[in-house]
């Protein structure tokens, strides 16, 4: 099962409702995209921190419904 | 999940000082992720032990709950959780990588 962008972003902006959010698909196929998101939730967080804070915004489908999310992530200004 | 496997996980850890989590062997990585990181391995000539998931549905499951991440891989040192291939492509990309592993005490070949 896969995913749109649009559901993608929408799900993380609830978690990160300031974030800046840009989604691309991969490959074209709803499975593989990459995010980059900007987010003051981020700040003071490790890389590891940022990433489960997005696959728990995610709710679960990280590695179910979608196969592969690439994430770039970081606290603005830094 | 189940105690044992917790336990069964912990000890791989334990007793692994550089483990990747992942699908396949280094030789023959059944996924481009896992590919991805036994590539920045072993460019950086890490010497490097590894759990192919495919082969033990238990752990598969397991190691996603045991580090709170739901993909494959998973990079361990010195029993630390690293993170998986966006982090570990990144760190090699920027250097933290050379640096996170001089810290670590583990030196490549």
């Amino acid at each position: 099962m896969a995913m749109t962008a649009n559901e993608i972003e929408e799900l993380l902006l609830k978690s990160f409702p300031n974030a800046k959010i840009t989604i691309d698909d991969l490959r074209g196929d709803g499975d593989h995209y990459a995010a980059k998101i900007v987010a003051a939730e981020f700040k003071g967080k490790t890389r590891v921190q940022q990433h489960q804070m997005v696959y728990n915004a995610m709710n679960g489908k990280m590695g179910t419904d979608l196969h592969a999310l690439a994430l770039n992530t970081s606290a603005p200004n830094s | 999940m189940e105690q044992n496997t917790k336990e069964k996980i912990q000890n791989i850890i334990n007793e692994n000082e550089v483990l990747l989590f992942m699908k396949g062997t280094p030789v023959m990585p059944q996924c481009g992720f896992s590919a991805a990181v036994v590539g920045v391995l072993s460019h950086m000539g890490i010497k490097f032990n590894s759990v192919n998931v495919l082969e033990d549905p238990e752990i598969r499951e397991g190691i996603k709950e045991f580090s709170d991440w739901p993909t494959i891989p998973q990079l361990y040192v010195k029993k630390e959780f690293v993170g998986g291939c966006d982090i570990i492509r990144e760190m090699h990309e920027n250097g933290e990588l050379t640096d996170y592993f001089n810290q670590a005490g583990v030196t490549a070949e």
